[in-house]
């Protein structure tokens, strides 16, 4: 096992010092490449995911495929742009000389991919590797076994070998993997295990990613507009249950919501999830499964605390042969359970109730920073408060989920829920090393520089460091007392 | 002599509640007293620059003009750059929205990170204390600097003066050493942003990675110089003699560390050189007012030790004298001393610049590569051609063309490492950004809403589904609603 981690290492590390991987050209060409992989094993990949997760093609191709598919037609369409060096404003100063930051690829990297989104988890980054000019080595989830190999299977078939290696395994490959020195790691994954990658990255001072989770609140306001209502609450289901069954990052975990309002919103919930998922979800077959047994008792364990049970309003039935957990509602567990306390990934939605939704933000304070903060109100006043007043790695206001379709913004977290961010530009940033370029000639010489040291000289540099012209030239005329 | 009464972890834990609280309550954030603490800053350090160039001369023998052109008035430029630019750099940043969440939009939002703390370095201690901190104040945050004690007599009156001028409710210097040092390091930060040796930056980043804290790791490295021929000799000279001798006598983290250059070229650089070297420091350098000494015995003994080596002895062509009493060491050419050196394997820190001499200018990138990256590499060349190869085949943490460590005074390019020589940036808006969080913001309205994302899942959701995130033309998505 130790061979196939340094073999690999070593190949990758020869493959990067040959240059091959800094030609835009070779990038292109691996870009064009994972497009052509997944279109045509798209039915595959479906199979996979179904098999893996029980994931509907609809939800595979949004949250996996089609996400994979945006992101090569995004970062094929900009990377001239990226790659190109950025001008540095220099005061007159210096002139002639010329300061530029040019990007360049880190080296070899590795990326960590997780198991509920095992597709666009794992070849995201690894667009954004290549796109910045690195070779990769990508160490799938092996909870998800089919998507594991099926990702081993094919990306040796359509990208370059001596640059793109997949290995597969579980914790003793990533431990062996840890050991070695990497240009970067970008992992996608639980904060303890996130803490592992980091303290192994400080051995040899590797610079990391990580992408981690949290518990996402959605803040519930009263919306006078029963349309509104309907609508907020079509999204909240989705932004729940839609995305691999609640096994999300970004997925929301709990709601806030006055206690006024919370019969009729878990009465729309109730009615809404019926619409979507029919009286039997299980067999509508619009929701993923539980990842396996492991996750599936780890769910189930944060219903056993009876006040937690009792506080059950919808749902409650588990099947555990069949790894499936029909949606289930909670109304104010008690907030020192487990529920309360550790990141549900799971379909279970406690809806938290407090007198006025302005406490929303004091709650969400108390608690560890989110990955992403959901917050249905037209309270434009209340939006600023959540937004100057809270911190989380995004905010989304009247929608769910919706922020990690966007090219243009950053997606990552802060506190524990990560730090660096990824998506669009941001990925190439993020697998690339800025270098700041400044390029000088011969002339002119400012003698002011060298020693030996004087008042005149020093004067000199004085006015020289407020950009101060004028003095200069009074100065250098003579005109000026040092 | 009395003990001090140590800082100790306990002490650690009440600073770090203490500015938590005063983060909490929102004083930080307010532009005005981010602009207030800045000139807080502006002031101390212009009222007090007397008592500043002669804390610096206690500690390192620093010439008064480095010390206001280097330290005093970086920081100052730092200070005015901050207040000048911050309402812009606190300004959101529209995003584009992106098309399959039409009607939307989308900004990113800086916030400040938390209470941050600043470890600083002995070599520049009162800028490299400072500078950090002028960015984590710009961005809003709360502050704990431990200067370096190393440079006792700075790291006191910084104590004394942040604790005069800033508010101490959220400002704060803890002075100390190993114990003091590690008793912070046990706490868990919004961000850590040191400067110092691979070694303790190692230690850093595994005390950060048990509470997920991201660092800023400013470190050191070899730089190279590589000198082409058929160059202008003397302002060539002048210019790495002033980055070497000129910056804290070598004791520098851009200092050019070792020169390469060809065979052929080789004495004529090293003439050119003592030709400068003496009419900067005249011909007894050891008594020059101009040279900082080396900072204390053990730093002393550590680079004397690599001139007496065995291998390298022999090679000294030019200095080489030393006043162990008053900690001096006369600049120091050497050439052709072996790769395996202790000189050639360790950042030298000091007044000794090695000659490489090799057979081919180009020769000089395998041997730049064969170490590991960094903070910054020179050329000295006026082939187009070399500066290409040069900018394109070296890793750095920064380059400079025809001239030495000028770059850290721009504050538009990104000051920092790769590899080896660290991770992350500051200087000018950098700095703003190495304290901040960007956080996506993301707003909708409740129209605009598609049937299409919900479940029941069905097979002409699927095509359209395909078209609009596969970011096809309009026609195509016009065409899959059919």
């Amino acid at each position: 096992m130790t061979e196939i981690v340094e073999e690999t290492l070593c190949e990758l590390r020869q493959t990067f010092k040959s240059g091959k991987t800094k030609s835009v050209a070779w990038r292109k060409t691996q870009l064009n490449a994972l497009r052509q992989l997944v279109k045509d094993n798209e039915e595959k990949v479906f199979e996979a995911l179904y098999q893996d997760l029980g994931k509907h093609p609809i939800e595979s191709y949004r949250d996996e495929v089609g996400v994979v598919v945006k992101t090569i037609n995004h970062t094929l369409s900009n990377l001239d742009k990226w790659v190109a060096p950025t001008k540095g404003k220099l005061p007159l100063l210096f002139f002639p000389t010329r300061g530029e930051v040019l990007p360049e690829p880190l080296g070899v990297v590795l990326i960590f991919a997780s198991w509920n989104f095992p597709i666009s988890l794992a070849l995201d980054p690894v667009i954004g590797a290549i796109a910045a000019g690195n070779a990769v080595v990508l160490k799938p989830s092996d909870q998800a076994p089919a998507c594991s190999s099926l990702i081993a299977k094919t990306i040796p078939q359509y990208m370059d070998p001596k640059a793109v290696r997949i290995i597969e395994g579980g914790p003793q490959i990533c431990e062996k993997l840890l050991q070695h020195k990497w240009d970067k790691i970008f992992f996608t994954g639980s904060p303890q295990v996130g803490r592992v990658v980091m303290t192994a990255a400080a051995k040899h001072l590797t610079p990391v990613t990580l992408e981690l989770g949290g518990k996402c609140p959605v803040i519930l306001d009263s919306l006078s507009n029963p349309s509104d209502l309907k609508v907020a609450i079509k999204r909240i289901v989705s932004g729940k249950w839609g995305p691999c069954s609640g096994q999300a990052c970004i997925g929301i975990d709990y709601m806030l919501v006055e206690e006024k309002l919370a019969p009729t919103v878990i009465e729309l919930l109730k009615k809404t999830m019926k619409s979507f998922y029919t009286e039997s979800p299980k067999d509508a077959n619009c929701m993923a499964r539980i990842v396996n047994k492991h996750h599936f008792q780890r769910v189930q364990n944060l219903l056993k605390d009876p006040l937690v049970e009792a506080s059950i309003v919808h749902g409650g039935s588990l099947d555990e042969e069949n790894l499936f957990i029909e949606p289930i509602i909670l109304l104010d567990p008690p907030l020192d359970a487990a529920i309360m306390n550790e990141e549900i990934f799971g379909p279970l939605l406690p809806v938290i109730t407090l007198k006025n939704i302005q406490e929303s933000i004091e709650f969400i304070n108390e608690r560890p920073k989110p990955l992403t903060i959901y917050a249905f109100t037209k309270d434009e006043n209340f939006k600023k408060k959540i937004l100057s007043e809270t911190s989380s790695g995004s905010v989304t206001f009247n929608d769910v989920l919706i922020q990690f379709l966007c090219d243009d913004l950053p997606f990552g977290g802060v506190g524990s829920s990560g730090f660096g961010r990824y998506h669009g530009k941001f990925s190439f940033d993020t697998f690339s090393h800025e270098k700041a370029v400044l390029r000088a000639g011969f002339f002119p010489e400012l003698e002011a520089r060298y020693p030996p040291w004087n008042n005149f000289k020093m004067t000199f540099i004085k006015l020289a460091y407020d950009l101060d012209y004028f003095g200069l030239f009074l100065l250098l005329v003579g005109l000026k007392r040092f | 002599m009395a003990a001090k009464v140590g800082f100790d972890g306990e002490a650690a834990a009440a600073l770090a509640k203490e500015l938590r609280a005063s983060f909490a309550s929102s004083k930080t954030r307010s532009y005005e007293w981010r602009v207030s603490q800045l000139n807080g800053l502006l002031k101390l350090t212009t009222d007090h620059e007397a008592e500043i160039v002669d804390a610096l001369n206690s500690d390192l023998s620093k010439p008064e003009f480095e010390s206001l052109i280097y330290e005093i008035c970086m920081v100052k430029s730092s200070c005015k750059l901050a207040i000048k630019q911050l309402k812009s750099w606190m300004k959101p940043k529209k995003a584009k929205p992106s098309m399959t969440t039409f009607p939307s939009s989308a900004k990113i939002v800086s916030e400040p990170l938390g209470v941050v703390l600043v470890i600083s370095a002995w070599n520049y201690p009162f800028l490299l204390s400072l500078d950090p901190v002028v960015g984590a104040i710009a961005a809003g945050n709360a502050v704990v600097l431990k200067p370096s004690e190393l440079a006792p007599a700075t790291s006191s009156l910084l104590a004394k003066l942040l604790g005069k001028y800033m508010d101490s409710s959220s400002v704060r210097v803890v002075e100390g050493a190993v114990a003091e040092t590690s008793a912070l390091l046990e706490q868990k930060w919004d961000k850590i942003c040191y400067t110092g040796n691979a070694r303790v930056g190692r230690i850093v980043m595994a005390s950060a990675a048990k509470h997920l804290t991201p660092v800023l790791l400013e470190l050191g490295g070899k730089s190279p110089v590589v000198v082409d021929s058929g160059i202008n000799l003397q302002v060539a000279s002048r210019r790495i003699i002033v980055g070497k001798w000129g910056c804290n006598n070598g004791q520098a983290c851009i200092s050019p560390d070792y020169i390469i250059t060809t065979k052929d070229f080789a004495s004529k650089l090293v003439d050119a050189m003592k030709s400068e070297l003496d009419s900067f420091y005249g011909k007894n350098p050891l008594q020059s007012k101009d040279l900082s000494r080396i900072v204390n015995y053990n730093h002393y003994a550590r680079l004397t030790n690599l001139l007496d080596e065995d291998k390298v002895s022999g090679k000294v062509i030019h200095g080489g004298e030393r006043d162990t009493s008053n900690l001096r060491i006369a600049p120091t050419i050497l050439l052709d001393v072996p790769q395996d050196s202790l000189m050639m394997q360790e950042e030298i820190f000091g007044p000794l610049l090695p000659i490489i001499a090799v057979d081919k200018i180009e020769d000089s990138f395998d041997l730049i590569n064969s170490g590991t990256k960094p903070l910054a590499a020179y050329l000295f060349t006026n082939s187009q051609k070399l500066k290409d190869q040069f900018v394109r085949n070296i890793s750095a943490g920064g380059m400079v063309i025809n001239d030495t460590t000028i770059h850290l005074a721009v504050p538009s390019l990104p000051f920092g490492g790769v590899g080896e020589s660290g991770m992350g940036a500051y200087h000018g808006k950098f700095s703003f950004e190495a304290f901040s969080h960007k956080k996506a913001v993301v707003c909708r309205g409740f129209l605009g809403d598609a049937s299409l994302r919900y479940p029941p899942y069905t097979e002409g959701k699927l095509s359209v589904l395909k078209a609009l995130v596969g970011g096809d033309s309009i026609v195509d998505i016009i065409r899959s609603l059919f």
